[in-house]
């Protein structure tokens, strides 16, 4: 085991995880030396997220081997931490009600005589630190009342304080402005070229191009593609991301309906506290038409879709239903007006996880037209209406949902979504977290709303999914519309189309 | 299965085990006279409780339950006394007792509206509405009493001191009050959604249950209930001092809690509220009639049952 005991060089032989019966990594082999820096790229979802938790022990890996300088990787943060490795969150873990001398100084506070915290020495570090990252932030400064992208540079000078070898940076350029992403660029050259060794995760292909020595693709949790950044482009990296067949689980898609729109918006913005807000998004909805939404984590597609149904303060410069002008509806407006909203949270916002299968179908449309008194037999019929349409299996109306499988959770929250008939439908990640079959089964569940006369918006992580099931696709891109692609009859967009508007690479699409 | 069951029933068997104690240990327990004294004497902490539960089942507290007592009850006084002259003792005591209700239902409104639209924790605004009506009681009373009027005493008796059918007229109050409640939280939708906000007010959100409201509600139902509870206990001290309703808060919690109602939120029921406030009472009725233990233990012995009570509720969850 002690053969190549170099110096800063990460290895993986063979690494597979599991969550569960779920499969997010499968045999990675990948190296990374020192005085390199590795890009690492992929779909949400593809396993990045979980390769880092390896590598910085948070995680054991389920099989393989993982060693660090030729010594198995520590299954424990601290361990990691003390063997050179760094991980910086891609949420923070900061301490708002400590000063930025603090936090990045956490657990490794300079004491001086008796044992006290030297505060002068922890300032000046802190300082220091801050300074390589080209940032005038008051080390003395509370961390509460700073801007997020103050928070991220804090993290970041917290990672370099800790004088890692190997710094590994979850989307550290996520909430960063232009200036500060450049600070960070030069700062991981200095520390590459002082002999550490970084990873990092970044949607920003151009980023990606401009800091990486090498990049390595992540699709379905196996590695498609690991090369110089040399010999990359970005269309090289955006097309080892994509792949997969399109499985034959969808259904057919009806033919797009020409009917007068049911829904349209225009201008609408919805404000958010991380992140890009959505801004001047625009779209018209047609009964029976599938409308899909894409764009990647934090490009704002559920926030877009809160501000519509009233969950999230938003403003539009026209919402018309029917053709009818009215202002954006409350929450509970939206649903008396046939507007439901799928949440992508089922267990925070979906379903009374301790509560029975037939008070969860009946909960919504119970408050929007049920009498004031409760009606058991109503509430049976409803549950017995549900369990058959969407194919429900449980043991007894009367258990508590949490107690199913995640897919017949998710059956169960789109039967109380539904069961108010609403005109229009949002679903926001309707299979997330969903076995094979019963995503087999929800796609058919969508098809048949739309089939129906219903105006359907799809959200979802997964490009294949609404390649397979809309029939025209709205793109964000840092909470903007960057295209809404409207294939010709008979053709589907590829998965390319979508991922270039998403990544910002331009118009491949039908730009609206 | 059975220790669910247990937990449940826990409550229910706790009385029991204090009815045969007490039958055990006094002679006079069994008599209906002293019973019933029990009874009457919990009505007014239970119909505070039943109020309770339904702020408790909401994810929701009142601390300011005592105070609000005093306060309904010393405006009430002062208005009943006031009104006396022009309408008489009947009528007086009636407008009295509508005022009552109302002063209760505004006090709640205040609460709720705090929490609901001031966004801030219930626990802080209660404690500080606490606070505000205790010392606006002790103010107004200058530190003394506000008795009421003699003519206003003898009409009101019947509310605490009378009996229909036998029935002392504070536990037939507490009783109806109890049965509606036991309605309200299970057959009604309104109970529901309480439940529903308690449990997870974001799936509450996004289910169309207008949340605030349903909050806002359960404050005004305490206030309404308290507004209630004064209405009795005012013809029996017949004057409101500023130690009036003190503590009565911690009492009517202690009640919902060991009544089986989660603190948490999101389970409540008012059926236990009951056991709970009956189970209290015989607690400091045994002790004051055997003479094996101090009466002055009694607050121990209801802590110790509060704690047991929350460990049964904690296995029920684990199940």
């Amino acid at each position: 085991m002690q053969q190549n005991q170099q110096p800063g060089v990460l290895r993986l032989d063979g690494v597979a995880h599991a969550y569960g019966p779920n499969r997010v990594l499968n045999g990675i082999d990948l190296s990374v030396g020192t005085g390199e820096v590795l890009a690492l790229v992929g779909e949400n979802g593809a396993g990045k997220s979980t390769l880092m938790k390896i590598v910085a022990g948070y995680l054991a890996p389920g099989q393989g081997a993982a060693t660090w300088e030729g010594r198995p990787i520590p299954s424990d943060p601290q361990g990691a931490e003390a063997a050179g490795i760094v991980l910086v969150h891609q949420e923070f873990a900061l301490i708002p009600d400590l000063s930025v001398a603090e936090n990045i100084l956490l657990g490794h506070e300079p004491t001086g005589r008796l044992g006290l915290i030297d505060y002068a020495a922890m300032r000046e570090t802190a300082r220091n630190a801050l300074r390589l990252l080209k940032s005038d932030i008051d080390p003395r400064a509370g961390l509460a009342g700073l801007p997020v992208s103050s928070w991220q540079v804090v993290e970041l000078a917290k990672a370099f304080a800790a004088r890692p070898r190997l710094l590994l940076m979850d989307e550290p350029t996520a909430v960063l402005g232009a200036k500060e992403a450049d600070a960070l660029f030069a700062c991981i050259r200095d520390f590459v070229a002082g002999g550490g060794s970084v990873i990092f995760t970044s949607h920003r292909l151009d980023e990606v191009l401009a800091i990486s020595d090498r990049v390595a693709v992540l699709r379905d949790g196996e590695i498609t593609l690991d090369r110089p950044t040399d010999a990359l482009n970005e269309h090289d990296i955006a097309s080892a991301m994509i792949g997969r067949e399109m499985s034959d689980l969808f259904p057919p898609l009806s033919p797009l309906p020409t009917a007068a729109p049911i829904l349209s918006v225009e201008g609408l913005s919805v404000a958010r506290n991380f992140g890009s807000p959505v801004q001047d998004v625009g779209f018209d909805l047609a009964p029976g038409e599938i409308l899909g939404i894409a764009g990647l984590v934090g490009a704002g597609r559920t926030e877009l879709v809160e501000g519509l149904v009233g969950l999230r303060p938003a403003t539009a410069r026209r919402f018309a239903l029917k053709g009818v002008e009215r202002p954006l509806p409350d929450a509970v407006e939206a649903w008396q007006l046939g507007l439901a909203y799928l949440t992508e949270d089922r267990k925070a916002r979906g379903l009374l996880l301790g509560e029975n299968l037939q008070v969860n179908t009946a909960l919504t449309v119970g408050a929007l037209t049920g009498g004031t008194v409760l009606d058991p037999g109503a509430e049976a019929r409803l549950y017995e209406q549900a369990q058959g349409r969407y194919s429900i299996r449980a043991a007894s109306p009367r258990i508590a949902v949490g107690r199913l499988s995640g897919g017949n959770q998710q059956k169960v929250l789109i039967a109380k979504t539904l069961a108010s008939e609403p005109e229009i439908v949002i679903l926001d990640e309707p299979t997330r977290g969903v076995d094979i079959g019963a995503k087999g089964q929800i796609y058919q569940v969508i098809a048949d709303l739309a089939a129906q006369g219903k105006a359907v918006i799809v959200i979802s992580s997964e490009m294949s999914e609404l390649i397979g099931l809309a029939h025209r696709i709205l793109v964000l891109d840092r909470g903007r519309v960057a295209g809404i692609i409207a294939p010709p009859e008979g053709e589907r967009p590829t998965e390319r189309d979508i991922l270039d508007l998403a990544l910002g690479l331009g118009t491949q699409g039908t730009p609206l | 299965m059975i220790k669910t069951t247990l937990g449940r029933a826990g409550p229910l068997l706790g009385l029991v085990l204090l009815f045969l104690a007490g039958s055990l240990l006094s002679p006079t327990f069994l008599s209906s006279e002293n019973l019933l004294n029990v009874l009457t004497r919990s009505a007014v902490i239970g119909i505070i409780a039943i109020g309770a539960t339904f702020v408790i089942t909401g994810k929701g507290l009142d601390l300011s339950v005592g105070a609000m007592a005093a306060l309904v009850a010393g405006l009430s006084v002062l208005a009943m006394n006031a009104m006396l002259p022009t309408l008489g003792p009947f009528l007086s005591l009636v407008a009295g007792l509508l005022l009552a209700l109302l002063f209760g239902g505004a006090a709640g409104f205040v609460n709720g509206g705090l929490v609901v639209w001031g966004k801030i924790d219930a626990f802080i605004v209660t404690l500080g509405t606490m606070g505000i009506m205790r010392s606006l009681i002790t103010w107004m009373s200058d530190g003394g009493s506000i008795s009421l009027d003699f003519a206003l005493r003898d009409v009101g008796r019947p509310l605490y001191y009378g009996t229909v059918l036998g029935v002392p007229v504070p536990v037939l109050i507490f009783a109806v009050l109890a049965i509606g409640g036991e309605i309200v939280m299970t057959r009604l939708r309104f109970g529901r959604h309480v439940t529903a906000i308690g449990s997870n007010a974001q799936v509450a959100r996004h289910s169309a249950i207008r949340v605030d409201r349903v909050r806002l509600a359960t404050y005004v139902l305490q206030g309404l209930c308290v507004g209630l509870a004064t209405l009795i206990y005012i013809p029996r001290l017949g004057a409101v001092t500023p130690s009036t309703g003190l503590l009565w808060e911690l009492e009517a919690i202690a009640a919902v809690i060991i009544g089986g109602t989660a603190l948490s939120g999101g389970y409540g029921r008012v059926w236990g509220t009951v056991v709970g406030v009956l189970i209290l009472g015989l607690v400091a009725n045994i002790l004051n009639l055997t003479s094996l233990v101090s009466p002055h233990l009694n607050g121990a012995f209801q802590g110790v049952i509060i704690v047991i009570a929350v460990l049964l509720q904690r296995r029920r969850s684990i199940d």
